[in-house]
C-alpha cells in the first residue's frame, strides 16, 4: 500500500509544498520558499518574467540575484548583464548581490532567508548545496527559475532517493572533498539521475556545516537533484548565527521510508583522492597521481571556499612558500568569510605564501577570468567540475582535490599528499 | 508538434556536458543567443553551426546528455543552430527540462543504431524514430503529459503567459 509506506525527506518536503501526498514518481505543483539567479542565468530569466507577461516577483523578499561568476566585470558584454540586473532590481524590489559580496551558494544560506523544510530553486546547478541544510533546494535552467520568481510555484517530478550512509572516524589529511570524490568514482556522473541523494550516518554527523555543504554541493555532479542532510544541533547552531527571521522546520525521513538504493562507504579505508581530467568521476587515489607537474592551484569556490577550508589549506601554507613556477590562486566564497579569514590571519598566510587573492565570487572557477590557464598546463582546485575547457582553456587540464591537497601541491609543483604536512604540525 | 521532422544526424557520444554544448568563456560575454550559436558544440566538433545550420539536423548521442550546468543557453544555442532535436539514450535532467521550456524536442530512445549521416524521420506523436539509411524504426515511449503540453506551447514562459500561470 503506497499510500502506508514510510517517506524520504524528498517526499515530505514535496507533500509540505504541494498540498498532496507526494511519493515518488507523482508530478507535482509545489510553493517555492525562495528562488535564486546569477550574473550567468539572471538575463535570460529577466528576459523570461518579461514574456511571461508579468512585471515583477510573487514575493521580492523571496528573491534575489547574484553577480558571482565573472565580477568585477572582465567584458562589456558582462557588463551589460550586470546593469539588466540592478535596473531589474530596482524596479522589482528584488535584492541584487553586487560585486564583491560573493558566491549565490554562500550568500543564499548567509543571508538567514532560507531554513530547515524549505523548497528552494536556483538558476545555478549547484544550489543542491543547500541540502546540507536540510533545505530541498535544486538547479533549474532561466524559464523554470523565472516561473517560480513570477507565480511563487513551479512543477516537479518528486524523485526516487538514494541513501548514503557513511561510516566511521575520517582519517587525518581526509575530508568531506575525498568522501564526495569517493562516490563519484563509484556511482559515476550519472548514478544518481533523476533522484535525490540522502546523506547519513555518524561521519555526516561529525562534520561541521561547512564540510557538509562541500558534499552537498556535488550532488548534482552524480547527476542528483538534491543532496539532503537531517537538521541536527549544528544545523540548527548555523541557523541561529545567520538568523533572517525564519523558523527552521527539520524533516527526518521515516524509519521505512522507500530508498531507490543504499550505498554504504566506510571511510576509515579512505585516503586523499584526486578527480583526473576531464571528469568528475574519473577518480583516482593520491597515490595514482603524486608527482603530476602542477602549474596553478585554485582553493575558492561554492565547494571549498569556506572559512574551514581556509582554516586547512594555511595550516599547511603558514610559514612556507609555494614552488618556483607555479601559482596559487585564493577566492572566499563570500565577503563575511574574507573578513573572517582575514581576521585569524588565514589571507596574510596565504599572500606571504606567494597566492594571489581574488574578489569573493567564483574566482577563476568558470573560466571567464582570474586565472585562466595556458595550454598544457595542468591546474590543482578546490573545484567541483573539472570538464575540458572548464577553466577558459580547452588544452589545460583540471585535476580536482580537497583544500589540504591544493595547498600541498602547490608547495611542491606537483600533485601531492597532504598528510606528510599535517604530520610535520 | 504534430508534424514530423525530417534531417541528418550528426552524432556524439556519452555524458556530453554543458560546457561542451556552450563553453563558459561564451556564455558571459553576451546574451545574443543566434551570435553564441556559432560556438553550439564546438569543444567536440569546431565545425557543428557550419555542418548543421544550413540543412538542419537531429544531434544523437549516448548516455546522460547535457549533464553539468543549468545553463538555459545550451538547449537555446543548439535551437539557434538549427538542431531540430537531441536523440539520447538518457538526458541530464536539468537539460531535459530547460530543453522543454525552451521548445526543443528531446527523445530519449536507443541511438546505439544510428550513425553520422544516417537520414532521420522524428515523430513525436507517434513516438517513433525511422532511420532511412537503414530503413529500422526506434520506438520511444511519448513524453510526459506535462512535457508534452508545455512543449506544445511552445516553452515554459509562452505558456505562463497564456494561462496566466501553471495550467497543467
Amino acid at each position: 500500500m503506497p499510500d502506508m509506506a514510510g517517506k524520504t525527506i524528498a517526499e515530505k518536503i514535496f507533500s509540505a509544498h504541494s498540498g498532496v501526498d507526494a511519493h515518488a514518481g507523482d508530478i507535482v505543483i509545489a510553493n517555492i520558499d525562495f528562488a535564486m539567479s546569477q550574473d550567468g542565468t539572471s538575463a535570460l530569466a529577466i528576459d523570461a518574467i518579461a514574456n511571461m507577461g508579468a512585471t515583477g516577483v510573487f514575493d521580492p523578499s523571496k528573491v534575489a540575484m547574484v553577480m558571482d561568476h565573472s565580477c568585477p566585470s572582465p567584458l562589456e558584454g558582462v557588463s551589460a548583464i550586470h546593469a539588466k540586473m540592478r535596473e531589474f532590481g530596482k524596479r522589482t524590489g528584488v535584492r541584487i548581490y553586487d560585486w564583491g559580496c560573493g558566491v549565490c551558494h554562500q550568500l543564499v544560506p548567509e543571508s538567514g532567508r532560507i531554513t530547515a523544510g524549505d523548497l528552494v530553486v536556483g538558476c545555478d546547478s549547484h544550489t543542491c548545496t543547500y541540502g546540507a541544510l536540510n533545505v530541498f533546494s535544486t538547479g533549474v535552467g532561466s524559464s523554470d527559475g523565472a516561473a517560480a520568481m513570477v507565480t511563487g510555484k513551479l512543477w516537479f517530478r518528486v524523485p526516487e532517493t538514494i541513501k548514503v550512509v557513511y561510516t566511521g572516524k575520517l582519517p587525518a589529511g581526509v575530508y568531506a572533498k575525498d568522501m564526495i570524490l569517493a562516490l563519484a568514482a563509484r556511482i559515476g556522473v550519472d548514478g544518481a539521475t533523476y533522484k535525490a541523494l540522502e546523506f547519513h550516518g555518524d561521519t555526516i554527523e561529525s562534520l561541521s556545516v561547512d564540510a557538509r555543504m562541500t558534499i552537498s554541493n556535488m550532488a548534482i555532479e552524480v547527476g542528483a537533484k538534491a543532496g539532503l542532510m537531517c537538521c541536527d544541533q549544528k544545523t540548527l547552531d548555523w541557523f541561529a548565527a545567520h538568523d533572517g527571521g525564519r523558523v527552521p522546520a527539520p524533516v527526518c525521513p521515516d524509519q521505512d521510508a522507500v530508498y531507490a538504493q543504499e550505498i554504504v562507504i566506510d571511510v576509515t579505508q579512505l585516503t586523499p583522492r584526486v578527480a583526473k581530467p576531464h571528469a568528475v568521476g574519473n577518480g583516482a587515489t593520491i597515490d595514482e597521481v603524486a608527482g603530476t607537474p602542477i602549474a596553478q592551484g585554485y582553493i575558492g569556490t561554492c565547494t571549498n571556499g569556506r572559512l574551514e577550508d581556509f582554516a586547512i589549506a594555511a595550516g599547511i601554507l603558514e610559514g612556507r612558500h609555494i614552488a618556483p613556477g607555479c601559482r596559487l590562486v585564493v577566492a572566499p566564497a563570500s565577503k563575511d568569510i574574507f573578513l573572517a579569514a582575514m581576521e585569524a590571519g588565514y589571507i596574510q598566510t596565504f599572500v606571504k605564501a606567494g597566492a594571489c587573492v581574488v574578489t569573493p565570487g567564483c574566482g577563476p572557477c568558470v573560466g571567464t577570468h582570474n586565472g585562466v590557464p595556458s595550454n598544457g598546463e595542468n591546474v590543482i582546485s578546490t573545484a567541483n567540475r573539472n570538464f575540458k575547457g572548464r577553466m577558459g582553456n580547452s588544452n589545460a587540464f583540471i585535476y580536482l582535490a580537497s583544500p589540504a591537497t591544493v595547498a600541498a601541491s602547490v608547495l611542491e609543483g606537483a600533485i601531492a599528499d597532504p598528510r606528510k604536512y599535517l604530520c610535520e604540525q | 508538434m504534430g508534424d514530423t521532422m525530417t534531417a541528418k544526424a550528426f552524432v556524439f557520444g556519452d555524458d556530453i556536458n554543458t560546457d561542451y554544448i556552450i563553453s563558459g568563456k561564451y556564455k558571459f560575454k553576451s546574451n545574443d543567443m543566434v551570435e553564441m550559436a556559432h560556438h553550439a558544440m564546438e569543444e567536440l566538433d569546431p565545425n557543428y553551426f557550419e555542418r548543421v545550420s544550413p540543412q538542419g539536423g537531429f544531434l544523437v548521442a549516448g548516455s546522460n546528455f547535457g549533464m553539468g550546468s543549468s545553463r538555459e543557453q545550451a538547449p537555446l544555442v543548439l535551437i539557434h543552430s538549427n538542431t531540430k532535436a537531441v536523440l539520447a539514450k538518457s538526458f541530464a535532467r536539468i537539460f531535459y527540462r530547460n530543453a522543454i521550456n525552451t521548445g526543443l524536442p528531446v527523445v530519449e530512445c536507443d541511438t546505439s543504431l544510428i550513425d553520422e549521416g544516417d537520414v532521420l524521420t522524428v515523430d513525436l506523436e507517434a513516438g517513433l524514430v525511422h532511420d532511412e539509411t537503414k530503413g529500422i524504426d526506434i520506438p520511444f515511449p511519448p513524453l510526459p503529459p506535462v512535457m508534452a503540453k508545455l512543449l506544445a506551447d511552445g516553452g515554459l514562459a509562452p505558456h505562463i503567459r497564456k494561462n496566466g500561470g501553471f495550467a497543467l
